[in-house]
C-alpha cells in the first residue's frame, strides 16, 4: 500500500485543482464550477477527436507524455503519506527538481515546435521565470538538506530539525513564493487567461487539443499537487507516518488532506486578494524571495537551527 | 601486449596517419581518418590499463645532456588518455565524411592527426620539457587549425588565440622554473616527493600561475575571450576536439601541479578556485544565452561547464585543506565525471552544428529552423546533446551535477565558517547555471530545429553522411550509458582520487550512487526503468482509449489572418529578450530604433530593430589593455629611428658601457 501513495497524487490532484477553482469562486462572490469539475474536463478533452499542426514534429507529439511521465515520477519520489516507500533511495530532491526541470523543457520546446508567436513567447517567459525560481528554491532546499544532513527527501522529513525556527519560516516563506511561481499562479501567472499579452504556462499549451491537452492539463494538476506535498514533506513532516501500518496511514492520509486543503485555500487566498504582476516587475519579487532564502542559509549556519 | 605496447602503437599510428596524409594520392583520406581512429583505440586501451595499474614510466629519450623527452603514466593521465582517445576516436569516423567537402584535405589530416598526438603527449608528460614541448606543439597546431579557412575573421581569431595562449604558456613556464628552483627537479614525481620544501609564499605563486595559465587554456572567466572566438571559426570537427578535450588538458595541468605536486593548500585557493568556477559559469551562459551564432553559443557554454568543473574540483582542494579526505575524494570525483560529461555532450554537439552547417551553410539560427524534419538523426542527437548539457535526467550530466551539488552541500562539514557559506551559494550559483543552460538550449534547439524553415537553405537541408551521423549516434549512446551507470565511471574515477586524496568517499553500484556514511543516494537507472514503465503505461491506456478516434491536421493557430509566415515566428534574439532586461546590469545593451513613415505617425513604412550587448571583458579590460601595449609599442620605436648611424651610435654606447662596468 505505501508503494502505492503516488496513486493519491495521480487520483486526486484534478480534485484539489477544483477545491482551489471553487473556494476562490467563493471569495470572489461567485459561485464556480462544481468539485468535480477538473475531472470532467480531463474526461471531455480524452473524448475529442485532436486537431495537430501541420508545422509540428514529433516533439510536439512527445512531448505531452514527457511531461506527464516525468511528474508521474517525481510523485513516485517524495513521500506522500508515509517516509517508507519502494523508490525511497531515489526520492532525491536534487533529482526530483531535475526531473519537473525535464518536462519544462519538453513543454517549452512543445511551444516552439508549432511555429507561432504565442507559444515561442509562452516558451520564453516559462524558461525566465524558472532561471529566477530555480537557485531561490534550490537555497531553501539546501537549507533543509543540510540541517538532516542529507537530500534524500524522506530523510529530510523524517529528521525535520528545523521546525520553527528563524531558518525555517525564512525558508518557507521563499519556499511559497518559488511554488506560487512554479504552479503559474497569480501573482506571477494567471491559469484562468487566454490573453497573449500575459499568459505563460497557456502560451506554451495553446496548440494542444484533445486528449494531449488533457495530458497537458492533468500533470499541471499534478505538479501542484507534487509541490504542495514537497512543501510539507520538507517544512510540515509532523503527522507523516514512518511506518506502514494500516492505522498509521489512515492517520496519516487525514492530515496529508487536511494540509493539502490548506495549501490551496492559501492559494485561493493569495489568486483572489492579489493582482497579477506586470511580468518585468517578477523579477523584483523573485529576488527578494531569494534574499529570504539566502537568509534562511545564513543564519542556520550562524545560529545552528 | 603489455600497456606499453599499446602506447607505442598508438603513437606510431598517429604519426603515421599525420604523415600518409601529406602524400598528394589518394585524394578523399579516409584512410588517414582510419589510422588515426585505429591510433585512438589503442590510446583508449592503453588509458583504461593506466587507470588500474600503479605509475610506471613509459619511454625516455634523450635529447641532449640536460634534456629528455620522459613520457610517464599514473591514473590521472589514463583517465585524460581515455577522455581525449574516446572523442577523438569518434571524431574521426566523423570526419571521414566532413571533411570531404573541405579544401586542403592533407593539411586537415595532417594537422588532426598532429593535433590528436599531441594532447596525448601533455597529458603523458613526465617531465616540464616533455610537457613544454608537447604544450606548445599543441598549441600551434590548434593555431594553424583555428585559422585553417584562412579569412578575415578567422585570421583575427587565430591572432588573439595564439597571443593569449602564450600569455598562458609564460606563467606556466614561470611556475616550472620556480618548482625547478626549489625542488631541483625536472621530473614531475621528484618534485612532488620534494614539494614539502617549498616555501608557502611560493607555493601561493605557484598557485595563482597555475590558475593563470592552465585557466587560460581552459578558458575561465575573464581570461576566455579566446575561447568564443576561436573554436567557432574552426572546422567543426576541430571544434569539438578543442571544446571537448583540448580545453580539459587545462584542468589536467591544474589537478597535476595544484592537487598533485604543490598540494594541499590553504583554504582559500579550494574558494578562489569555487568562486572563479561560480563566475565562469553563470557568465559563460548569460553570454552563450544571448548568441545566436550556433557555434559561439556552444563556444560560450564550454566556458559554463569549465566553471562546473572547478566547482567540483575547487571544492576538493578545500576538503584537502581541512584534510576531509573522503569528502574532497567525492568532489574530485563530481569534477572529473562532468570532465568525461562535457567532453562526449560538447562533442556531440559541436558535430551536430558541423551537420547543421554542413546542410544549412550558416551559423546564424535566425536562418534555420524546422531541420528535424529534414535532418531527422542529427536533430535526434543535438536533442539528447541538449537534454545531457542541461543535466536532465536520466542523461550524464545529470549525474555529474548532482555530485557537484553534493560536494557542495557537504562543505557544510568543514569546520571553517567562509567555506560553509560559500559552499552552499556554489550550488545556487550551479542552479543558476542549470536553469540559465535550460533556457540556453531551448533556444537552441527550439529555432534550429523547431518550426518552420526560416530560409530557403534551411528548407533544401539533407541529413548528413553516414559515417557523420554514426559518430553523433555513438556520442548520444555513450552519453544515456555514462547517465544511467554512473558506477562505470565513478570506479574509473575513484582510482584517479584514491592516489591524490587516499579515500573514495562515494558507494557506487552499476546503477546508484550514495554518499558514504548518509542517506543521500540517487539511482537514474531506476529514474529510467520507472520512466520506461510509466511511459508505457501511459501509451497503452492513451492508445485504448484513441481507439476509432481521428486526428486531424491543420495550420497552427493564427488569429484568423490567414498565412502564418516563418518570419512571423519566435526568433532566437526575442526569445532571450525577457533574459537580456532581466540581466541587463551585466550585459550593459544597447538598441537602436528607426522607423520611417508614409505619414507620421501613423503610417510606417519600415521599422528598423537592432539590438546588442557590451562584450564586458573586451570593452574594459582587454582594449584598453592593448591599448596600452600599443602606446607603450609606439613610445619604444622612437629607438628604431632606421637611421644607421644612430645604431652604430648605440653599439658604441654599449661597447663603452661593457668595457666600463664588465670588468
Amino acid at each position: 500500500m505505501a508503494y502505492f501513495q503516488f496513486l493519491i497524487i495521480l487520483l486526486l490532484s484534478p480534485l484539489l485543482q477544483g477545491f482551489i477553482k471553487k473556494l476562490k469562486a467563493r471569495m470572489q462572490g461567485r459561485v464556480g464550477p462544481g468539485l468535480l469539475q477538473p475531472y470532467y474536463d480531463l474526461i471531455r478533452l480524452f473524448r475529442k477527436e485532436m486537431v495537430l499542426s501541420r508545422v509540428a514534429s514529433w516533439i510536439f507529439k512527445a512531448a505531452p507524455f514527457i511531461v506527464f511521465v516525468s511528474t508521474l515520477t517525481a510523485s513516485m519520489m517524495v513521500p506522500v503519506i508515509t517516509t517508507q516507500s519502494l523508490f525511497g533511495m531515489m526520492g532525491d530532491v536534487i533529482a526530483f527538481i531535475y526531473i519537473l526541470a525535464a518536462g519544462r523543457f519538453f513543454m517549452a520546446l512543445a511551444g516552439l515546435d508549432a511555429g507561432t508567436s504565442f507559444g515561442g513567447e509562452g516558451s520564453s517567459r516559462e524558461m525566465t521565470v524558472a532561471i529566477l525560481v530555480e537557485p531561490m528554491m534550490m537555497l531553501c532546499l539546501f537549507t533543509a538538506a543540510i540541517s538532516a544532513g542529507s537530500t534524500n527527501i524522506a530523510g529530510i522529513a523524517e529528521t525535520q530539525r528545523l521546525l520553527y525556527s528563524p531558518s525555517h519560516i525564512l525558508a518557507l516563506s521563499a519556499f511559497i513564493v518559488a511554488v506560487i511561481a512554479e504552479t503559474g499562479r497569480i501573482p506571477v501567472d494567471n491559469p484562468d487567461t487566454h490573453l497573449e499579452l500575459t499568459m505563460i504556462h497557456e502560451g506554451m499549451i495553446l496548440e494542444y487539443s484533445g486528449p494531449y491537452l488533457a495530458l497537458m492539463e492533468w500533470a499541471h494538476d499534478m505538479k501542484q499537487m507534487l509541490l504542495f506535498t514537497l512543501t510539507m514533506d520538507i517544512f510540515f513532516p509532523l503527522g507523516m507516518a514512518t511506518g506502514a501500518g494500516f492505522f498509521s496511514l489512515a492517520v496519516s492520509l487525514v492530515i496529508f488532506i487536511l494540509k493539502m486543503l490548506l495549501m490551496g485555500s492559501l492559494m485561493a487566498w493569495v489568486e483572489s486578494s492579489r493582482a497579477k504582476m506586470r511580468f518585468f516587475q517578477l523579477p523584483s519579487l523573485l529576488e527578494s524571495a531569494f534574499v529570504l532564502a539566502f537568509l534562511s542559509l545564513l543564519t542556520y549556519i550562524m545560529m545552528g537551527k | 601486449m603489455n600497456p606499453e605496447g599499446y602506447f607505442i602503437a598508438g603513437a606510431c599510428l598517429c604519426l603515421f596517419s599525420a604523415i600518409v596524409s601529406l602524400f598528394p594520392i589518394p585524394r578523399t583520406k579516409t584512410h588517414v581518418y582510419l589510422l588515426s581512429l585505429s591510433g585512438s583505440l589503442c590510446f583508449l586501451t592503453f588509458g583504461l590499463h593506466l587507470l588500474f595499474l600503479p605509475p610506471r614510466d613509459l619511454v625516455s629519450i634523450p635529447v641532449s645532456t640536460f634534456f629528455e623527452f620522459a613520457f610517464r603514466g599514473d591514473p590521472l593521465s589514463g583517465f585524460f588518455v581515455l577522455l581525449i582517445s574516446l572523442l577523438a576516436a569518434v571524431v574521426s569516423i566523423y570526419s571521414i565524411g566532413y571533411t570531404k567537402s573541405l579544401k586542403n584535405q592533407g593539411l586537415m589530416g595532417f594537422l588532426f592527426s598532429l593535433f590528436i598526438l599531441s594532447m596525448f603527449a601533455v597529458v603523458l608528460s613526465g617531465n616540464v620539457f616533455t610537457f613544454l614541448v608537447s604544450w606548445e606543439t599543441m598549441s600551434m597546431v590548434s593555431y594553424f587549425l583555428v585559422t585553417f579557412d584562412r579569412d578575415e575573421t578567422s585570421s583575427k581569431a587565430g591572432l588573439i588565440y595564439a597571443v593569449m595562449t602564450h600569455m598562458g604558456t609564460a606563467f606556466i613556464i614561470a611556475l616550472f622554473l620556480i618548482l625547478y628552483k626549489e625542488t631541483g627537479s625536472m621530473d614531475f614525481a621528484e618534485m612532488k616527493t620534494r614539494s614539502a620544501q617549498i616555501p608557502d609564499l611560493l607555493k601561493h605563486v605557484i598557485f595563482v600561475f597555475a590558475m593563470i595559465g592552465f585557466g587560460t587554456k581552459a578558458g575561465i572567466v575573464p581570461l576566455h575571450t579566446w575561447l568564443p572566438r576561436a573554436h567557432p571559426t574552426a572546422p567543426s570537427n576541430i571544434s569539438a576536439l578543442m571544446s571537448g578535450v583540448m580545453i580539459k588538458t587545462g584542468i589536467y595541468g591544474l589537478i597535476r601541479v595544484v592537487l598533485d605536486i604543490a598540494g594541499p593548500g590553504p583554504e582559500w585557493w579550494g574558494m578562489t578556485v569555487i568562486i572563479i568556477g561560480a563566475v565562469s559559469s553563470i557568465l559563460g551562459v548569460l553570454y552563450a544565452l544571448m548568441e545566436h551564432d550556433i557555434k559561439r553559443l556552444l563556444a560560450y557554454h564550454s566556458v559554463e561547464n569549465i566553471g562546473i568543473i572547478l566547482l567540483g574540483i575547487g571544492a576538493s582542494m578545500t576538503f584537502q585543506s581541512h584534510e576531509l579526505f573522503a569528502l574532497s575524494a567525492i568532489a574530485l570525483a563530481a569534477g572529473l565525471y562532468h570532465t568525461l560529461n562535457h567532453a562526449l555532450f560538447k562533442g556531440l554537439l559541436f558535430l551536430g552544428a558541423g551537420s547543421v552547417m554542413h546542410a544549412v551553410h550558416t551559423r546564424n539560427m535566425e536562418e534555420m529552423g524546422g531541420l528535424i524534419k529534414s535532418m531527422p538523426y542529427t536533430g535526434l542527437f543535438f536533442l539528447i546533446g541538449s537534454i545531457s548539457i542541461c543535466a536532465l535526467p536520466p542523461f550524464n550530466g545529470f549525474v555529474s551535477e548532482w555530485m557537484t551539488y553534493q560536494s557542495l552541500l557537504l562543505g557544510f562539514e568543514s569546520p571553517s565558517i567562509v567555506s560553509k557559506i560559500v559552499s552552499p551559494l556554489g550550488g545556487a550559483a550551479l542552479a543558476l547555471t542549470g536553469a540559465l543552460a535550460a533556457a540556453c538550449f531551448v533556444k537552441a534547439f527550439g529555432i534550429t530545429f523547431l518550426g518552420m524553415p526560416r530560409s530557403r537553405h534551411a528548407e533544401e537541408a539533407k541529413e548528413s553522411s553516414p559515417s557523420m551521423t554514426a559518430a553523433m549516434g555513438i556520442l548520444a549512446l555513450l552519453c544515456l550509458l555514462f547517465g544511467i551507470f554512473p558506477g562505470l565511471v565513478v570506479n574509473l574515477t575513484s582510482t584517479v582520487s584514491f592516489p591524490l586524496t587516499g579515500s573514495t568517499g562515494i558507494v557506487s553500484g552499476l546503477g546508484f550512487l550514495r554518499i558514504e556514511g548518509s542517506s543521500t543516494a540517487v539511482s537514474p537507472a531506476a529514474i529510467l526503468i520507472t520512466m520506461a514503465v510509466m511511459l508505457s503505461a501511459a501509451l497503452v491506456f492513451f492508445l485504448a482509449l484513441r481507439r476509432k478516434k481521428k486526428t486531424v491536421y491543420a495550420d497552427s493557430w493564427d488569429c484568423g489572418i490567414p498565412a502564418l509566415t516563418p518570419r512571423m515566428q519566435y526568433t532566437a534574439t526575442a526569445f532571450s529578450k525577457p533574459i537580456r532586461l532581466i540581466f541587463k546590469r551585466i550585459y550593459l545593451p544597447r538598441r537602436e530604433l528607426k522607423v520611417s513613415y508614409i505619414v507620421k505617425p501613423f503610417f510606417v513604412r519600415s521599422i528598423r530593430y537592432s539590438s546588442e550587448i557590451t562584450p564586458f571583458f573586451e570593452r574594459y579590460i582587454y582594449e584598453p589593455a592593448t591599448g596600452f601595449i600599443q602606446r607603450v609599442a609606439g613610445k619604444v620605436r622612437l629607438l628604431q629611428s632606421g637611421s644607421l648611424h644612430l645604431y652604430l651610435g648605440y653599439i658604441l654606447v654599449t661597447l663603452i658601457l661593457l668595457l666600463l662596468f664588465g670588468t
